[in-house]
């Protein structure tokens, strides 16, 4: 069997099926955009009802991570999932599916070995990222607002 | 005494006998194009047990005590079990034979266990070892996934290369000697590993593929026959990707399997109606597949020789985090039905 690795990859590459992007990126735009909308409608009611514009975002967020938490136990938010793509994985829906879905597998693990250790295998790395860009950016920001000010 | 010929190819003086075997399977599988030639299908993930590691060593346990069954015997009479599995370890295996009372020898060949054990089995019955010893593997979705990939609950997507671990398992018994309309193994090769470069953990069947044709292109210049002198060349999971890398590749080898060929992977699932992308893959497969479906048939006369080739990626959790590539491997074994061999 005479083929080299490169040779083997643009054969491997050429019989790969492609990727249905443009259909792809239609649904994670649709979905992507239902949850927003779902979540501005929210925000537009609480504050209709009165309730402060601060204490509404917080209202919205715990509920998109609740509803994702029910669906991702219920089974049912990887099933939609597969189609939304970057749709529920982007919004805060992505994450708490993220903290959720590894915690509930591993109970046979035990509560602290298993769902407390493992329940930020996936979403550790963004929270790691996450703090530490926002240290990175406010430590930019005091210096400048030093600097100017 | 076993006789090697060619480079890599032995025959077995005294090819042993399949003289049972059980192919079981889960939901998924039941409702794909061989749901009703299982042996027994399970309708539930857990199967009644607390854990998927567990229902996994139940596919197994079950799989064997009911070609056991199949072939007359308690499955304590064995001599001996060959089994591995995908799990950490081989657990499933030992868990699941644990307490059976009989010998156990642990095989890792990942997704080519299937003809690993069988052809680690038929030398040592040929060479008189053993006079009935079990074969078997098995692989269960949901443990996989987790230890190779994601949780199940995750909400990510699936490549249109990757392929669905199967969950199933399959058992054979093979004896020193049988009935007449017992298949025969009459040679084995052990594969070459073989690494064409491939890092895409997702992309299992182009991993495979070229150990796949190696061994094949090896097995039909150490006998000096050609594709068209078998009914068959079953490979294991390649996959509908891999099953098309392989005919390219052996093409180019000088070997011409269309017609001939068909694998494992593409049989169990219909990949129109089933969203399992590039086919099926895991131990359970090949070995779910090849102990209902490929032996059932055999016996029925309607394949007197089928070269079951099974494939496996080499790979661990932590070798495809740090970008190694995926090794691949693909043992063989040359079943007939009827007359003796005599290649």
């Amino acid at each position: 069997m005479q083929i080299s690795p490169a040779e083997y990859a643009a054969m491997a590459k050429r019989y790969a099926p492609p990727s249905t992007l443009g259909k792809d990126c239609l649904k994670a735009f649709l979905c992507g955009g239902a949850i927003c909308a779902l979540a501005q409608g929210m925000l537009e009611g609480l504050s209709k009802a009165g309730v402060a514009a601060d204490t509404g975002r917080l209202i919205v967020m715990l509920t998109l991570i609740a509803l994702t938490a029910i669906l991702t136990a219920l089974g049912v938010f990887d099933k939609l999932a597969k189609h939304a793509g970057a749709g529920t994985a982007v919004p805060i829906t992505g994450f708490a599916n993220a903290v959720v879905a590894p915690a509930l597998e591993s109970k046979n693990e035990g509560f602290v070995l298993g769902t407390a250790a493992q329940m930020f295998s996936i979403a550790g790395p963004v929270i790691v990222f996450g703090c530490s860009s926002a240290a990175l950016y406010g430590l930019i920001y005091f210096i400048v607002t030093k600097a100017g000010g | 005494m076993a006789q090697r010929i060619g480079q890599h190819t032995i025959r077995l003086t005294h090819p042993p006998r399949v003289i049972a075997h059980a192919g079981l399977a889960g939901k998924k599988e039941k409702d794909g194009p061989l749901g009703a030639v299982f042996d027994r299908t399970f309708d539930d993930v857990t199967f009644g047990v607390p854990s998927w590691e567990e229902a996994e060593q139940t596919l197994l346990r079950t799989a064997l005590e009911l070609a056991a069954k199949k072939a007359h015997l308690p499955l304590g009479s064995l001599d001996l079990i060959l089994a591995g599995d995908l799990q950490n370890q081989c657990t499933a295996s030992s868990f699941a034979l644990s307490g059976c009372g009989v010998p156990f020898c642990g095989l890792y060949g990942a997704c080519s266990t299937m003809a690993l054990s069988l052809s680690v089995a038929s030398l040592l019955i040929d060479a008189g070892a053993c006079g009935f010893a079990g074969a078997a593997t098995g692989s269960h979705f949901c443990t996989a996934e987790r230890q190779f990939r994601k949780p199940l609950e995750y909400g990510g997507q699936r490549t249109p290369t990757a392929q669905w671990t199967v969950t199933g398992a399959g058992a054979a018994i093979l004896a020193a000697t049988g009935h007449k309309s017992d298949p025969r193994i009459t040679h084995v090769h052990f594969g070459t590993i073989t690494d064409l470069g491939v890092t895409d953990a997702a992309n299992m069947g182009a991993a495979m593929a070229p150990a796949a044709a190696k061994t094949i292109g090896d097995f039909l210049r150490d006998t000096g026959t050609a594709p068209q002198d078998y009914d068959l060349i079953l490979t294991g999971d390649l996959g509908f990707v891999g099953s098309e890398l392989l005919l390219e590749l052996l093409r180019r080898d000088g070997f011409d399997l269309a017609g001939v060929h068909n694998d494992c992977g593409c049989l169990i699932f219909d990949r129109e109606k089933q969203d399992v992308h590039a086919g099926g893959s895991g131990c359970g497969c090949s070995a779910s597949v090849l102990c209902s479906h490929i032996l059932d048939e055999m016996r029925r006369g309607n394949y007197k020789k089928v070269l079951f080739v099974a494939t496996g990626a080499l790979l661990s959790a932590t070798s495809a985090l740090q970008g190694k590539t995926i090794p691949g491997i693909a043992h063989a074994v040359l079943i007939t039905q009827g007359t003796e061999e005599t290649t």
